[in-house]
């Protein structure tokens, strides 16, 4: 039995038995951060910031949504839309919100990619990072299905006939994910579920290990120089803090983030209240009807470059290259050859890979919402070769590289 | 050092900047749980009551609770004059028939069937004119007065607008307010 | 400077990513079909000018519009419930009250002498295909005919109501209402409204036999619909997002440019009716966009003051950072 006094105060009544002075220590002010960092290390306050818009958004829609196959689209666009009062906040916030977070977590993984934040003991803080887009890319597509629009309906059917595994035809496999022979009730109701609780404690445990797994290595920086924390953390505490490589998470880390969170809500409340049709698609205001499909069916704007890599192609062979690019992502830290955890400026030919490869999920982007017709057809094709291309060129290119 | 009783005013003016918008949020959230408007329209029942017997009682629905209609013969409208006489002292000629309400040249007891002890609703004998609750053994006379505890009050009656042979429930008119103003019943 | 530089590459890349994905790939999506204004400049320019009198004249005998239609302002009822109408001629004829204000005289005129053509429905009904449309043209009374149709429209205008009375709510259940239901309520000025059905909104039942007697005629009504049209038109609730106003109009004006071969007649209106169609669609499925432009003025304020303040405070805790 541990020793306890009688407390002087509350503060250390809590801190005798939660320990909060040190909790307080560890996770905020000496949690350090390196100074020579840039706006781009505020994406992971805003990941977190956004998330929580969609937790409370989500909580006001989940009091009036119904998951019935013929009650849930008047749920959404007559109750929650036009009755319920500030229920169109909920929605807009919640489908903008659903939009950004992609546009986010797209900036924040080349953030990690551009400056080598994935090898060097990050390992792990980049495949929980992957981990948690795949849950948020589930938690999206689940949470798509709700409205049951046109476009739930039909991205439903899609993406579930995709599991039949082209020449496999795991016709008995695609049938059980939904419950029945087609997008219905059962489906709606275990997306449902998928995304009212399962995924969301998934993200949340995933956050938990993305959180630790950054600790111990600490967060990088704009050079990848190493520090030395402790020293580093001494010069700050004896006052030098204009001559420390190194700030608190709180409050110096935390003010920096707040200022472009701050820059970010306006951007982000613009689109909410006047930008919103791209995040709301005119098509799934279109009640689901299984026996008409829409002049044209694309994902959310999110997965195009996915959606574009399966398609140029014949079905089995698309949904190889459709596997290999939703995986190839996580082996990043270990198809990089290189010792040099640098920015990618100062890395010889990765800097043209990084660049290539960004450009080449713009393309891939933009050839997956249009028709796949005519010139973007063939553009689409060859962007995902070339995507297919970068990713078995990386090991030799960064195993040659001079060591920085 | 010196910064810091200037850098503590500007964190704490924009944790009071944001506690205003947390404010807002708040607001916003409150009115999300507000009953909504289709729920508050539907809070008007138009019952025509030319259509009731006397002394059968018929149970109506008004905001989804039961209302008691009962209409009244002239045996109950005497009984009750004397009941009221016998108890307030007063003359049957000046009872009013407080509880009661008239339309054309009827009288009816239109009250919230719902024990006004702890809910639950009584049932009615036409033979003894009774309303007894089986919960907890309260009774009620036929124009809704508690005649045994453990009921604290008579059996509320709902606002209401008599418009000619036609009651509206949950409009208000000088008759209910009259009925408030008495203490005749609570405001439902 | 160097954030600079990194901020203005980070919004690049997103800006080029969004054109690419909105404006330009919806471009190669749909095709874009420009408004002519509601002139209808395909139908001869009213020549003669109308005298209402002698326009009942003809609309009350030679006309034989009373023999379908109803004109309740002028006391006559509809020959036939909306049912037994739209079992007979596949839709109810429509109420003439108000034809006058919601239809372009030009229009009128045109649809008096072949319904077909006015209607931009001569791809189904033509010699070739031998079916005949249900509304048959009108030969003439004996004399001028162009002048008789002039007054039988100056008639219409005469009794509908004026411009200024003309409700959204009235515009839509003219142009509109004896096809597409609208089966969201709405509440306007304080009013309820209740859902609108191809046979008149939907009353309020006590006893669930009435309720589902009402419904049963719905779908009768329904039904003939579908076999008349091929298709039963959409519930028009959401259509003010999932179309838009543009598409909604130039739709109207010429349903064959986006839907070739459709049923869907040209529906006639004038600009100012179409201006409250669409009004009447907003009401109905975006009701709360009034109330959306007013917060987002004071969430824009506010945001840009929460902004402010918090490059206020980074100031503050960085000046002996740096």
């Amino acid at each position: 039995m541990a020793h306890f006094t009688k407390a002087t105060s509350l503060h250390d009544w809590l801190n005798q038995r939660l320990g909060i002075d040190t909790l307080n220590r560890v996770l905020a002010t000496e949690y350090w951060i390196p100074k020579n960092i840039n706006f781009l290390w505020a994406m992971g306050m805003i990941l977190a910031i956004t998330f929580g818009l969609l937790l409370i958004s989500g909580i006001f829609l989940l009091m009036y949504y119904q998951p019935n196959i013929d009650l849930a689209f008047d749920s959404v666009n007559y109750t929650i839309m036009q009755e319920v009062g500030y229920g169109w906040l909920w929605r807009h916030v919640h489908g903008v919100a659903a939009s950004v977070v992609f546009l986010i977590i797209y900036i924040h993984m080349f953030t990690g990619i551009y400056y080598g934040s994935y090898k060097k003991g990050r390992e792990m803080i980049w495949i929980s990072g992957m981990l948690l887009f795949v849950a948020f890319s589930a938690e999206a597509f689940s949470g798509y299905m709700l409205p049951w629009g046109q476009m739930s309906y039909w991205a439903g059917m899609v993406i579930t006939n995709l599991f039949s595994m082209g020449g496999l035809h795991l016709d008995g496999l695609v049938e059980w994910i939904r419950g029945d022979y087609v997008p219905a009730q059962a489906f709606l109701n275990r997306f449902f579920m998928l995304h009212v609780l399962l995924i969301p404690l998934a993200i949340i445990g995933l956050i938990g290990l993305h959180f630790g797994a950054l600790r111990i290595p600490h967060v990088n920086n704009q050079d990848g120089e190493e520090i030395d924390f402790d020293a580093e953390a001494k010069k700050y505490l004896a006052g030098d803090k204009a001559n420390s490589k190194v700030i608190r998470f709180m409050n110096d880390f935390l003010a920096k983030d707040m200022m472009v969170v701050g820059i970010f809500l306006i951007l982000f409340f613009y689109l909410v209240f006047y930008h919103y049709d791209f995040a709301m698609d005119p098509v799934n205001f279109d009640p689901a009807n299984g026996l008409k499909t829409p002049t044209h069916i694309y994902p959310e704007w999110y997965f195009l470059w996915s959606y574009e890599i399966l398609r140029p192609f014949s079905t089995n062979v698309g949904l190889i290259a459709f596997a290999f690019a939703q995986v190839i992502f996580f082996l990043l830290p270990f198809l990089d050859r290189s010792p040099n955890a640098v920015p990618a400026s100062r890395r010889g030919l990765f800097k043209y890979w990084f660049w290539a490869m960004l450009i080449d999920m713009i393309i891939l982007t933009a050839m997956g919402k249009v028709p796949p017709e005519g010139i973007f057809s063939a553009i689409g094709f060859y962007a995902a070769i070339t995507f297919i291309g970068l990713w078995i060129a990386l090991p030799f290119i960064t195993k040659f590289e001079k060591k920085v | 050092m010196k910064n810091n009783s200037r850098r503590g005013f500007m964190g704490k003016a924009f944790g009071a900047v944001a506690g205003v918008g947390a404010v807002a949020s708040l607001y916003a959230m409150k009115r999300s749980w507000d009953p909504l408007p289709s729920v508050k329209a539907a809070g008007f029942t138009t019952l025509d009551m030319s259509q009731y017997k006397e002394n059968e009682l018929v149970v109506e629905k008004w905001r989804g609770k039961p209302i008691f209609v009962l209409k009244q013969s002239k045996e109950m409208l005497e009984s009750y004059d004397k009941n009221m006489s016998q108890i307030t002292g007063k003359s049957t000629a000046e009872m009013d028939k407080k509880r009661l309400i008239k339309v054309g040249d009827d009288y009816f007891l239109i009250c919230v069937g719902l024990c006004t002890h702890l809910g639950c609703i009584p049932g009615y004998n036409p033979d003894e004119k009774s309303f007894l609750c089986a919960c907890h053994g309260g009774m009620y006379d036929d124009t809704g007065m508690v005649t045994k505890s453990p009921p604290p009050r008579g059996l509320d009656i709902p606002p209401f607008k008599v418009d000619g042979m036609k009651v509206v429930l949950g409009e208000t008119s000088p008759e209910y307010e009259k009925m408030l103003a008495d203490g005749i019943t609570l405001k439902v | 400077m160097k954030e600079l530089f990194i901020l203005v590459v980070v919004t690049v890349f997103t800006l080029v990513t969004y054109y690419l994905v909105e404006p330009f790939a919806h471009s190669q999506m749909h095709k874009h079909v420009e408004s002519e204004g509601f002139t209808y400049k395909d139908l001869p320019a009213l020549t003669k000018k109308g005298d209402a009198t002698r326009g009942k004249d003809l609309v009350m005998g030679a006309g034989a519009c009373a023999g379908c239609h109803s004109i309740e302002v002028a006391g006559l009822p509809a020959p036939m419930d909306p049912v037994t109408a739209a079992q007979s001629y596949g839709v109810n004829p429509p109420d003439l009250s108000n034809a006058g204000v919601v239809f372009d005289a030009k229009f009128l005129a045109a649809l008096i002498k072949n319904p077909a053509h006015a209607l931009m429905l001569e791809h189904k009904y033509n010699e070739k295909s031998g079916k005949s449309y249900p509304m048959p043209q009108f030969y003439g009374a004996g004399g001028d005919m162009d002048q008789e149709v002039a007054d039988m429209v100056a008639y219409l205008q005469s009794i509908a109501v004026p411009q200024e009375k003309l409700t959204p709510n009235m515009a839509f259940e003219t142009a509109c209402g004896r096809c597409h239901a609208v089966h969201y309520p709405y509440a306007l000025d304080g009013e309820i409204h209740a859902p609108w059905t191809q046979i008149g909104e939907k009353p309020t039942f006590k006893h669930k036999q009435d309720e589902l007697a009402f419904e049963t005629k719905v779908l009768d009504y329904q039904d003939a619909l579908t076999k008349y049209l091929g298709t039963l038109p959409p519930d028009l609730s959401m259509y003010i997002r999932s179309r838009g106003e543009h598409y909604i109009k130039t739709f109207m004006e010429d349903p064959q440019a986006y839907l070739k071969g459709t049923a869907m007649p040209r529906v006639g209106v004038t600009a100012e009716a179409a201006d409250k169609v669409i009004e009447h669609l907003e009401n109905v499925g975006d009701s709360k966009r009034h109330k959306r432009e007013e917060i987002g003025k004071y969430v824009m304020i506010y945001i840009i003051i929460f902004a402010i303040f918090a490059i206020l405070w980074k100031k503050e805790v960085w000046r002996d950072l740096h």
